[in-house]
């Protein structure tokens, strides 16, 4: 919300410099986003701790002047020359503002104008270039005659967009003065929370300076007495729904006809965010800014005739099947059933709380106006707001609970305001329909309740002073205050809540600087730890040693992406309801489609890719509300085997042994035992090269080289894409809690190579199982070297070579020992797999 | 001259000769055919001692005492000349394998931690150290948990705050924040008091672009207790940022608003870019915004199962992304997420 500085100090005394008064706002909740100066001087900060943007008015130089005559220019007829008297002395002033042509020619005018005038070296905004961009005013000729100086626009001064006429100032005006000291201003950029729409007003800003600062609040005064006859029986209010609409207020204005507003009150309309129309207008927007209520101006002759010549009803009521209402807008509306309307007997005249309707709209010619205000239920309101797509100033407030008090002192400030600047007069009271009066709250706070929120101490006399700079009532019982809600605040509530709300009110007004930092001194709760986070994290640990990147990808995706990889007929998504985009419309089910897609924008930047995610999938579940969220570890490497250098190459290319053997690592790393690698059909895999992970019966997941059919959908490349996809939950279950540890031999071990000739479709995992069951104890290690296959050993067999290592923990083996060992090997090879060992 | 004079003086031009021709010696070759002709078994001084027998027995012992010295200085000399010889010839080798040190190493291929993993392990272990506990909780949730439960009613102005993702089925929504995670340890760990942190990944609808995601981590904070005060929920943020930003941090704690706390608070730091004094990373004001908290309000205590008239707590949330982008100046969010390796390799 922008606030001006000149209008709060309508409320309440400002004396402290602009940077305290940002602090103090913001530090009570109400941060200040910005300062724009509109005349006033940049404060000196040490800290930038507020950002002050704008123009400040040099008093020396831009002043309030005089214009006593227009006269036309003799070369020129879009220009004029006004003779003006700057309070020291006349100047002839060049300018082609065209809101000054109407004074051309006349003479010296009887009314003089006040403008304000800018002097040869003034800094202000060029009115030509669009924003904001600064110039200084230099002599120049125009058109044969001297120019030095101007009278200047609104855009010139930094006060709106303004450029079409100079500011034409009030009469009162004190030619002489500098600019800055009449009207110089700083716009303060307030963000009101959502529980503070009380402040969304001047009287609320200022209401909330005048507690922090300790200065009195000065509420806006009428001054107008209201006249015969009254407005009894010229309105009547019908409210169909009390708790959609609690309270409506009508007031009646006479003989008023809209003006131009006084240029100080369009200037604060403007610095406040909203454009000037007339005065009868002017003067609803002015008094919303000002107390923070909405209302809404009639034109009574327009309903007197829709009445048929007779006082009109104001019904409120929701709206019927099919009604449609054109807005203010111009755009024709369909209702919904709960849009709540503001009617006459002849139909519907606005809607309420969030927009006019055209017809009954005041213009030029309203004579006579029917001002509103009036309460809603917020809910209501705000459900309007999203059906419409329709937001107002009105609807901002009202969707956020206006209180319904304000109403009736929002409809008498709004008529002395009209009657004030469009002339005519106020009728005798008002037609005020309240049927559910508001309930203003009553907390009881202890001493005890206050320490044990803030930790801090405080009297039930410093409470209620602090709740009285807030207009609460307080009444101290002993240690308690009894605390009255203010009637224009709607965010007290009852009992527990209203209690915290009153503790919020404390702290915020003591300040939560002034509240001492302390140490949690309560009790330490059990210790649980996160399992599923401490592995999942160690994971990540052992795969970033492993050479892996992690990666984090999006968890929305569309089955149409997945379907690259996955290519399942059926599979249930959790869908959104409103996706950003069709190409995020679902939750992702595999880790694995998502890391395919990363590789393929990273193939071209590396010559290898290894990277790793951990989360996620999201598998709806039939019977249940939530999806089953499994959390997955996907793997994928593909690219060269050796990183290159200046002076080695090696072309090789990463393959399925190259994952197998991270997987390796990272199982045996987690003591993961009886790791098995069962060959596989898998459709994202290549038939002959994909491998269940099994840990005994326990499947850990799939590895394997990407299908060359699904590896075509995506960009990756020609190397093979090796990858793999687990379930970190069956990964916790097989890891075990603790392992044993091996004693570390102090005796020389015995190593010995041994070739092993075994059909070609034996399965390696099947020939080092018999070598350890032939080995026993002793042989504690066997490494394969070396395949050979070829014409020596025959057509449809391999001679696989082992290293073996025998060892004993407690004495030298002896090589008797060794020679028993490698016979019951070889026994134990011939007799299992028709093994016939190579000589050396 | 007699016998013994011949020999002595004899074992002298030996010496003398032997000692001259070393000089000549160049290389390792030189030196051991030089070491066969003057110490082998047909050397000159070895052939003396053979002829010892000429000498008469009295004078034996002289002779044989100078040709040992002769012998001996022979030997010496060859020693020091070998060391020397070898001294040189390691000079010259380690001269022809000098190497230039500036030619680019041989980096292993090796990982990284995701940006996003390395703070929330910032953040995990800090919390850690002052007791609080990971908890974790789903990220499709009900409106129930996300809203309501978290005094969020139905059409509660609040609830402008969060653009929301709704799921195809009717109360079911991706979670807008880990609050959720809040009511679900309550209720689980009741009447326990609790120091837990919730981490996960929250959305917001919202177009993507440079300043905006519609996924993003974030930490939620959430102590539990009888009597946890405002002055000790102050002093565990403060504590919190100290660690987390550098001990001198200069901190403020500003009121603001949250359906679920109260009173609630934005904590700001002290703009470690321009260290207070206004930059375009902090728009000018001096700080930066990094946690959202307050204490627990009383509904979202009774809808956890704890009595808030004998429990309080308070809450925090922030959004590690944010603080990753602070702390290493990232111009666009979506980098997070793209995954180019050009940007994770500079983590
Ligand atoms: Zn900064």
């Amino acid at each position: 919300m922008k606030v001006p500085l000149s209008w709060l100090k309508d409320y309440v005394e400002i004396d402290i410099p602009l940077p305290q008064l940002a602090r103090i706002l913001t530090m009570a909740g109400l941060e200040v986003e910005e300062v724009r100066l509109v005349g006033l001087p940049f404060p000196s900060q040490e800290q930038h701790e507020f950002k002050f943007t704008g123009i400040s008015w040099d008093p020396q130089k831009i002043i309030v002047a005089r214009i006593d005559e227009v006269m036309p220019h003799p070369n020129a007829d879009r220009l004029v020359l006004c003779r003006l008297n700057d309070g020291a002395e006349e100047i002839i002033v060049l300018t082609g503002a065209p809101n000054l042509y109407p004074y051309k020619g006349q003479g010296k005018l009887e009314n003089p104008l006040k403008v304000a005038y800018a002097r040869e070296g003034s800094q202000i905004y060029d009115g030509h270039q669009p924003g904001q961009v600064l110039t200084t005013l230099k002599r120049a000729k125009i058109r044969g005659i001297d120019s030095f100086s101007m009278v200047c626009s609104e855009k010139e001064l930094g006060i709106s967009d303004e450029h079409e006429g100079v500011i034409i100032l009030d009469d009162d005006a004190p030619e002489g003065m500098p600019l800055v000291d009449y009207m110089g201003d700083a716009v303060f950029e307030i963000s009101i929370l959502p529980n503070m729409i009380r402040n969304a007003c001047m009287v609320g800003i200022a209401r909330e300076i005048a507690a922090l600062t300790g200065k009195p609040l000065r509420k806006p005064k009428r001054t107008i007495q209201p006249v015969h006859p009254s407005i009894e029986g010229l309105a009547t209010i019908k409210i169909l729904d009390t708790s959609l609409n609690p309270r409506f207020v009508v007031g009646l204005a006479r003989n008023v006809s809209p003006n131009p507003s006084p240029y100080q009150v369009q200037r604060r309309l403007r610095l406040a965010g909203m454009r000037p129309i007339n005065s009868i207008v002017d003067s609803t927007n002015y008094v919303m800014l000002e107390l923070g209520e909405p209302l809404h101006a009639f034109d009574y002759d327009v309903l007197v005739q829709r009445a048929g010549g007779k006082a009109p009803t104001i019904i409120t009521r929701t709206a019927h099947p099919g009604e449609k209402l054109t807005t203010l807008d111009g755009v024709e509306r369909s209702l919904d059933d709960f849009t709540v309307l503001v009617c006459d007997t002849a139909g519907a005249l606005s809607i309420a709380g969030v927009m006019g309707g055209l017809e009954s709209e005041v213009t030029e010619k309203t004579r006579n106006v029917l001002l509103e205000g009036a309460s809603w239920n917020f809910i209501n309101i705000r459900q309007t707001v999203a059906s419409q797509r329709l937001n107002s100033e009105a609807a901002y407030r009202f969707a956020r609970n206006i209180h319904p008090n304000l109403a009736k002192e929002g409809v008498q400030l709004g008529l002395e305001r009209m009657v004030c600047w469009s002339g005519g007069e106020i009728a005798e009271g008002l037609v005020d329909a309240y049927p559910q009066p508001a309930f203003d709250p009553v907390i009881s706070l202890s001493e005890a309740d206050v320490q044990r929120h803030l930790g801090i101490k405080l009297t039930a006399r410093q409470v209620a002073d602090l709740l009285e700079r807030l207009e609460f009532e307080c009444r101290i019982e002993e240690d308690t205050v009894h605390a009255k809600t203010p009637p224009h605040r709607t965010d007290i509530g009852e009992g527990m809540i209203g209690q915290a709300d009153l503790i919020e009110e404390i702290s915020r007004l003591y300040g939560f600087d002034n509240i001492p930092a302390s140490r949690l001194a309560v009790e330490l709760p059990p210790q649980r730890g996160n399992p599923v986070q401490e592995m999942e994290d160690r994971l990540r640990d052992i795969l970033v040693g492993l050479g892996l990147q992690e990666i984090i990808t999006y968890r929305l995706t569309s089955p149409e992406r997945e379907a690259r990889l996955l290519a399942l007929e059926d599979v249930p998504y959790i869908y959104l309801q409103n996706p950003i985009s069709a190409d995020r419309n679902v939750m992702r089910r595999s880790l694995l489609a998502s890391m395919l897609e990363v590789m393929e924008q990273n193939i071209r930047l590396r010559e290898r890719l290894a990277m790793f995610e951990i989360g996620p999938v999201f598998i709806p579940q039939p019977d249940q509300l939530l999806p089953a969220e499994p959390h997955h570890l996907a793997i994928a490497i593909t690219g060269k085997a050796h990183p290159t250098s200046w002076d080695r190459s090696n072309s090789a290319r990463l393959d399925f042994f190259d994952l197998k053997g991270i997987v390796e690592a990272l199982l045996e790393t987690l003591h993961i035992k009886n790791v098995r690698f069962q060959p596989l059909a898998h459709p994202y895999y290549h038939p002959g090269k994909c491998a269940q992970v099994l840990s005994g019966e326990n499947s850990l997941g799939v590895i394997g080289e990407l299908h060359p059919v699904i590896k075509k959908r995506y960009d990756l490349g020609t190397s093979p894409v090796i990858a793999g996809e687990f379930e970190t939950g069956v990964l916790r279950a097989v890891m075990p809690d603790r392992h044993d540890t091996r004693t570390v031999s102090a005796f020389p071990p015995v190593l010995e190579d041994i070739a092993v000739i075994v059909d070609e479709e034996t399965p390696a995992e099947k020939v080092l199982a018999s070598i350890f069951s032939g080995g026993g104890k002793l042989l504690i290690e066997a490494q394969l070297f070396d395949i050979y296959r070829g014409e020596q050993i025959g057509p449809g067999k391999k001679s696989m070579a082992y290293s073996l290592t025998y060892q004993a923990t407690d004495r030298t083996l002896t090589d008797k020992e060794a020679s028993q060992i490698r016979e019951r090997i070889i026994r134990r090879l011939e007799q299992d797999l028709g093994a016939r060992i190579r000589s050396q | 001259m007699t016998e013994a004079q011949g020999l002595l003086q004899e074992l002298q031009q030996i010496q003398n000769t032997a000692l001259e021709t070393l000089k000549a010696v160049q290389d390792e070759t030189g030196l051991q055919a030089w070491r066969s002709a003057n110490l082998g078994r047909n050397a000159p001084v070895m052939r003396i001692f053979s002829r010892l027998g000429e000498v008469p027995k009295e004078e034996r012992p002289l002779v044989g005492q100078q040709a040992n010295q002769v012998k001996q200085a022979i030997e010496t000399a060859y020693n020091e000349y070998e060391t020397r010889l070898h001294e040189a010839a390691l000079q010259n080798s380690l001269a022809r394998d000098r190497i230039d040190v500036t030619l680019p190493g041989r980096q292993p291929y090796h990982g990284r931690l995701h940006p996003s993993t390395q703070t929330l392990r910032r953040i995990y272990h800090i919390f850690a150290e002052m007791g609080f506990q990971i908890y974790l909780s789903s990220d499709v949730e009900t409106d129930e948990y996300n809203f309501e439960l978290l005094n969020m009613p139905a059409h509660h102005p609040a609830r402008d705050m969060w653009d929301t993702f709704h799921t195809t089925r009717e109360g079911v929504l991706l979670r807008t924040h880990t609050s959720p995670g809040q009511i679900r340890v309550m209720r689980e760990y009741a009447p326990d008091p609790i120091r837990v942190i919730l981490p996960g990944m929250c959305y917001r609808y919202e177009q993507i672009s440079a300043r905006s995601e519609i996924q993003f981590n974030q930490v939620e904070v959430l102590a539990v207790g009888r009597g946890i005060t405002f002055s000790e929920f102050k002093g565990t943020l403060i504590d919190f940022a100290r660690r987390m930003y550098g001990e001198n941090v200069r901190t403020r704690l500003r009121p603001s608003y949250f359906p679920f706390t109260e009173p609630s608070a934005e904590m700001d730091i002290e703009c470690f870019v321009c260290g207070g004094k206004g930059c375009n990373i902090c728009k000018g004001s001096g700080w930066l915004e990094i946690m959202g908290c307050g204490m627990v309000h009383p509904v979202v205590l009774q809808n956890g199962g704890y009595d808030p008239a004998e429990f309080t707590g308070f809450a925090a949330g922030m959004g590690p992304e944010r603080i990753t982008i602070l702390r290493h100046r990232i111009e666009d969010i979506r980098h997070f997420w793209a995954n180019d390796i050009r940007f994770l390799e500079q983590f």
